[in-house]
């Protein structure tokens, strides 16, 4: 477990250098001047000069990326030009609505999506399993933005029943910020809940047919207890690998919810950003964002080896 | 029964694939003869009616700028198509050629694409997609590099898989030791008998690539206006959702029909190619 635990670390570290040589790669790949393209070409050159500077352009390709990572690792990312603040401080005030968010949408994606795929499995061939079937197709076909517009249209505006705007931290006023939380929760967790419906009905099935299953059966054992001790648990393992993927699809969801609803998180940081040319938030925001996406894959991997020893011994 | 007869008959086994080739025809045709379908010009603007509602003139009422929304529908699935299949197409042969040589030479040089590919994946995808877009900047051909360059990595995943089950196969070290270069290897021996997971998953990709470049046209980061496009068209109506819901509905209900129509007949296909699934599901 203990050299398992640290080959994923490194390979972990590895990843992050990789995605923070692409995101210093941004911004000497953009067509022009980056000092220009951030804030226009009627500066004077002194104030041109003065930024250049400050950002470390004027180094050598090799020590300027040394230069960049060793800021941001202690916390000098720069000023964005943009948001008129430092991006250290801009990161601190949005990063943790989008990571509440996401996490949030994940957990609802993970349970429902385990719950119907048990029993579209359970159920194979009955109406259940065809109306559930059905609506996970459709909800993986569903644009995210569609879904949120049209539950805003339903319970915003025909029925006034949940607010269509804003974020509240559960801390500061709980009522309100699940009230406010609900669709866009829900919107973040439709593709994740469908896909992973259907994985856990096809692993489900699998294992189901597996002679284990038939040896339970023949020993008398209650249907429940074969469902829940015996194909749950083995159909689950494949299943787990996903939820790294889930957190990362649900925070790029973000940046689209996050528009629709108003919120200020670093989805909506992200796409401001690009309109804006503001490539230094734009850099950091990459680094952290993929960062939370790489922790949540290591403690899955953690996972993972813990409950299927056959991949420690790899 | 000849094997393309037997093909079909697998393909069509279910009623809905059939459906499906249906839709996707029915838009394939409205991309082509758009001309001929629209009942007006999708980028004049009137403005005397604007965002009006269903009118016998306007079928599905006018925009915020007076432009008719069918129409403009109907010239969107010119772009929907365009980046869907050409952004497909982009991936499949760059995220192909990065698994063939990852799986084919191992090592380092699987090493080192591997985890290229793992970090690009390691970055949510809109985020991808987003810092793409500021370096390619927007227009339709960009948007398909961006959209196709973002894909990459699933089908790099998948060739790799594949060709490491072929790899050590008698046939392949027979073409190495026939003195064939790898590059002959590769391309003549190992990726024919790696195609149809391929076209599985390019078909099954065509959807989520519809998906995400109406969700970066929503976002104002895919196609300039007033190219018509089903995202941006939402972000249009979003605005106007009191007065006027037809007008956010409908173009979002043509990406649903759409992409569905292509996530099932990609199920279809790969139900057909790979006979392990056929009665499966």
């Amino acid at each position: 477990m203990g050299r398992f635990l640290l080959k994923r670390l490194f390979q972990t570290v590895i990843i992050l250098i990789i995605i923070s040589l692409m995101a210093f790669a941004l911004i000497h790949i953009i067509p022009g001047d980056p000092v220009y393209a951030m804030l226009g070409s009627d500066i004077t050159p002194e104030y041109h000069d003065q930024v250049y500077e400050s950002m470390g352009l004027n180094l050598p390709l090799v020590q300027q990326y040394f230069h960049w990572i060793g800021n941001f690792v202690q916390g000098k990312m720069g000023y964005s030009y943009h948001f008129k603040m430092d991006v250290l401080q801009l990161v601190q005030r949005r990063l943790p609505v989008t990571v509440i968010l996401g996490i949030s949408s994940a957990i609802l994606s993970v349970v429902l999506g385990l719950l119907f795929g048990i029993i579209t499995a359970v159920r194979r061939g009955k109406p259940i399993d065809s109306i559930l079937t059905v609506l996970a197709n459709i909800g993986i076909a569903t644009p995210i933005f569609w879904l949120a517009v049209m539950l805003v249209l339903v319970f915003s505006i025909k029925l006034r029943w949940l607010p269509s705007w804003g974020f509240t931290m559960p801390w500061v006023d709980f009522g309100k910020s699940m009230k406010q939380m609900l669709m866009p929760t829900i919107c973040m967790s439709v593709g994740g809940i469908a896909s992973y419906t259907r994985q856990t009905r096809s692993s489900m099935l699998e294992v189901i047919g597996q002679d284990y299953i038939r040896t339970a059966r023949s020993k008398g054992l209650k249907e429940g207890r074969i469902i829940m001790g015996h194909a749950v648990k083995n159909a689950l393992i494949p299943i787990l690998t996903l939820i790294g993927m889930t957190l990362r699809n649900c925070i790029g969801g973000s940046a689209i919810i996050e528009r629709v609803f108003n919120i200020a998180g670093m989805g909506s940081v992200m796409v401001e950003a690009l309109g804006n040319r503001d490539y230094i938030t734009l850099q950091s925001g990459i680094i952290f964002l993929s960062l939370i996406t790489c922790l949540c894959n290591l403690l899955v991997d953690i996972a993972y080896a813990y409950a299927d020893p056959r991949i420690r011994l790899e | 029964m000849s094997n393309t007869k037997r093909f079909f008959r697998a393909l069509f086994a279910r009623k809905i694939v059939a459906v499906a080739l249906v839709v996707i025809l029915f838009f394939f045709i409205c991309a082509v003869a758009s001309p001929l379908l629209a009942t007006h010009d999708p980028d004049r603007n009137d403005l005397y009616s604007v965002t009006k509602g269903p009118s016998k003139e306007h079928v599905l009422g006018t925009d915020q700028l007076g432009r008719d929304v069918y129409s403009r529908i109907v010239y969107g699935a010119r772009v929907a198509f365009l980046v869907g299949i050409l952004a497909v197409l982009i991936s499949a042969v760059l995220g192909s050629a990065i698994g063939l040589i990852a799986g084919y030479f191992g090592g380092w040089v699987d090493n080192v694409l591997m985890r290229i590919v793992e970090a690009m994946m390691a970055i949510p995808p809109i985020v991808l997609a987003l810092a793409l877009v500021a370096i390619f900047g927007r227009s339709v051909p960009m948007l398909i590099l961006v959209l196709g360059i973002s894909a990459i990595p699933g089908f790099a995943r998948m060739m790799r898989g594949q060709v490491l089950t072929v790899r050590d196969l008698d046939y392949v070290s027979a073409s190495r030791i026939r003195g064939n270069s790898n590059f002959v290897t590769m391309v003549k021996h190992i990726l024919p008998n790696c195609l149809s997971p391929m076209i599985i998953v390019m078909t099954q990709s065509i959807g989520g690539t519809i998906l995400s470049e109406a969700g970066l046209s929503f976002l104002g980061a895919g196609v300039l206006p007033p190219t018509s496009s089903w995202g941006a068209m939402v972000n249009d109506g979003y605005t106007y959702l009191e007065k006027c819901p037809v007008f956010a509905l409908a173009p979002g209900t043509a990406v649903i029909l759409l992409v569905l129509a292509f996530n099932i007949f990609g199920d279809g296909l790969r139900d057909a190619l790979d006979p392990r699934m056929r009665g499966r599901r």
